[in-house]
């Protein structure tokens, strides 16, 4: 759990301008870091995550570029590998489908084929999330697809104190790093201290302890676990919760360590199941804490549907905190 | 079936005002729906994003009135229009935009990805050049099949930045593919002004691939129709692809919630474009042709008007689909 610190050294900020500010500092800091992306610059992004970057960095720094995920993303590939250090903005998760061979050829194999001779220090953030009646095409969380990979880093915060940290070193990094964002989330506040930190990549945070069951959760659904927890306490079940915040590296350790206190898990991921993160997540489980585990792992997700325009069909494909709630007391044997 | 044809004979011998007060109609009808679509919205009544068409009604009808019912159309995220055009009903088109069970799209879709196939429509799309291969594999089956059908591929020309679109256009060029692409160019791309993402000449990129390239007046519909019938006619014939390019403009926001609009473009050339409305402007014409009066208009415009209301009232009162609804069309 981050240190809370005091009122003089921390205040509240939002996700969006946590995330605008690790991006502001590490400017200042470096300036080969450099911004790619659609209306980036004077609108700020569609969802205003970006706003005054360009009145501080300048156009040179801040740059829109036309309608060409692939193209801007391969380019980025390339910058990367000689000087500079972009940081490539996707608006929709859902876009990441045209950038692919760019990610997954280009990007995350020029290390290891150059036998290391060649480094991709770049950023790609990019959104997940249903939720907002935005339809098929605008609300997959697809971070599966990147974490398949070997050569690539996948980072999913789930608070602004998270955001700022994790985004800081993902722009140090030597390596491609995905970002993934919660759109419904850019609103949400939390404590961000006044003072520069980092949090590294591959360690994941407790944001509950508790003793009877282990709550799994990444990036949207680590508020619904958190609410889950809330009322299972109610019913005398006490839920930790961890969070990974990256699903490669990924701290094993952790969730293998609290399973076993537990002896019960629900990996919550709001990705597809079907080999998806909490796949993966609950093998990890399976695997570390077999011996130790009163119940098998448990998996929610969202529906293995594309996501439905109508809200009360959209809703009904994300895992909310009854869902979460109902799970736990079945698998405490409380039903 | 009316055909094209028909319609042309009609122009020729004198009794074409028919014609151009059915496209005064269908441009009206778009233009009401949307101002629905934006009520609806302002009142909360409609969930997620609404992309109006506005200020490009002559582009949408201009283009599938040179169509017939059996033709295809691809759309976009900015697509009412074109589904209205194409001759989708405005009470399930509201339906649809309000996710009720009524809609084309059994709600699932949504005012992004209207889909009707008894009007050729294959989908809007909210993927920028998502339709772009499927609209060029619609044309590769007309032609594999010998239905004389054609395909309109709309895009915005956000869509220039994609490489899928030059890859498909080189396909239809080569295998001459009755397709037509056509680029509504409405100067922004989102929030960014297309100089700022395009280089060179846009006709120039079809005229690379041997394709007959066109730019025409997209406010003015006779024009559109005019070309668009020729190129179609064209394509029908077998004579291969064409690409359209008409200069346009979106006279509301990027969607409905952008409304400050001043850190991207002036009010001055908003209220330029607003002097060239489309619809206006076939107005004024068909009361100096003496094709119609002012009172006709007017009342033609009252009635769609009361069309449009009875439609958002039908779709306000329909019901949600069932929750069984959810895992339905899945086949995978
Ligand atoms: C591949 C992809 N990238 C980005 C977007 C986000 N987006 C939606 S509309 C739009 C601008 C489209 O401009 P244009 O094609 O000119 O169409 P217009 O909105 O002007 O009708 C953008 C960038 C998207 N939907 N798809």
């Amino acid at each position: 759990m981050p240190e809370i610190a005091t009122k003089e050294t921390t205040r509240e900020i939002t996700f969006a301008e946590a995330v605008r500010e690790a991006l502001a500092e590490e400017m200042r800091r470096d300036s080969r870091v450099v911004i790619l992306g659609e209306d980036v610059a004077e609108a700020g992004t569609p969802f205003k995550v970006l706003s005054g970057l360009v009145e501080e960095f300048g156009t040179q720094r801040v740059i829109d570029t036309p309608i060409s995920e692939a193209g801007f993303t391969g380019l980025a590939v390339g910058a990367a590998m000689t000087g500079l250090r972009p940081v490539v903005d996707i608006m929709f998760g859902d876009f990441i489908t045209l950038t692919m061979d760019q990610m997954v050829n280009q990007a995350a194999k020029v290390h290891y084929m150059s036998g290391g001779k060649w480094k991709v220090p770049m950023v790609m953030r990019t959104t997940l999330g249903a939720a907002r009646r935005s339809a098929a095409q605008h609300s997959q969380s697809l971070h599966a697809w990147f974490s398949h990979v070997p050569g690539l880093k996948v980072v999913l915060p789930s608070t602004p104190y998270d955001a700022k940290g994790l985004l800081k070193t993902a722009i140090r990094d030597e390596n491609p790093v995905i970002f993934f964002e919660d759109k419904m989330m850019f609103k949400m506040k939390g404590p961000v201290p006044l003072e520069e930190y980092t949090i590294p990549l591959g360690v994941a945070d407790v944001k509950r302890v508790g003793t009877d069951i282990t709550f799994v959760a990444t990036s949207s659904m680590v508020q619904v676990a958190l609410a889950a927890a809330v009322m299972l306490e109610e019913i005398g079940i006490s839920a930790e919760v961890i969070d990974p915040r990256t699903t490669w590296p990924l701290d094993e350790k952790t969730l293998v360590e609290s399973a076993k206190k537990t002896s019960r898990a629900i990996v919550i991921d709001e990705g597809y199941g079907r080999y998806g993160v909490t796949a993966e997540l609950a093998a990890v489980i399976a695997e570390g804490a077999f011996f130790n585990l009163d119940a098998p792992v448990k998996r929610l997700g969202a529906m293995h549907v594309p996501i439905p325009f109508s809200p009360p069909l959209e809703d009904a494909t994300v895992p909310n905190e009854q869902m979460v709630f109902d799970a736990a007391r079945k698998l405490c044997g409380r039903s | 079936m009316k055909t094209v044809a028909d319609r042309r004979t009609k122009i020729e011998t004198g009794t074409g005002a028919e014609l151009w007060l059915h496209m005064y109609r269908q441009m009206t009808a778009i233009r009401l729906f949307e101002e629905q679509v934006n009520e609806l919205y302002t009142r909360a009544l409609m969930p997620g994003l609404a992309h109006l068409y506005v200020g490009e009604e002559a582009v949408a009808v201009g283009v599938c009135e040179a169509l017939t019912p059996e033709d295809y159309i691809t759309s976009t995220h900015r697509g009412h229009g074109h589904c209205l055009a194409k001759g989708a009903a405005p009470d399930r088109m509201f339906a649809e935009l309000l996710g009720k069970e009524a809609g084309y799209c059994k709600g699932k879709g949504g005012s992004m990805h209207i889909a009707d196939p008894t009007t050729g429509n294959l989908g809007a799309n909210a993927i920028v050049a998502g339709s772009t291969g499927i609209a060029t594999g619609a044309a590769f089956s007309a032609k594999q099949l010998g239905t004389k059908q054609v395909a309109v591929c709309f895009f915005g020309e956000g869509a220039l930045g994609q490489g899928v679109l030059y890859e498909v256009m080189n396909l239809a060029q080569l295998w001459k593919l009755p397709v037509i692409y056509v680029c509504e160019n409405n100067f922004y791309n989102e929030y960014t002004h297309y100089l700022e993402t395009t280089a060179g000449d846009i006709q120039a990129r079809a005229a690379a691939f041997g394709m007959p390239a066109e730019s025409v007046d997209g406010q003015d519909v006779r024009a559109v129709h005019a070309i668009a019938t020729r190129l179609v006619e064209r394509a029908r014939r077998g004579e291969g692809p064409a690409f359209l390019v008409c200069n346009t403009y979106r006279m509301r926001g990027h969607h409905v919630g952008d409304i400050n609009r001043e850190y991207y473009r002036s009010k001055k050339e908003e209220q330029e474009w607003g002097d060239r409305d489309p619809i206006k402007r076939l107005g004024d014409w068909l009361i100096k042709e003496k094709h119609a009066g002012a009172e006709t208009l007017h009342d033609m415009e009252s009635e769609i008007r009361r069309e449009m209301e009875a439609a958002v009232k039908f779709a306000v009162a329909a019901a949600y689909p069932g929750p069984e609804e959810v895992d339905q069309d899945v086949y995978a």
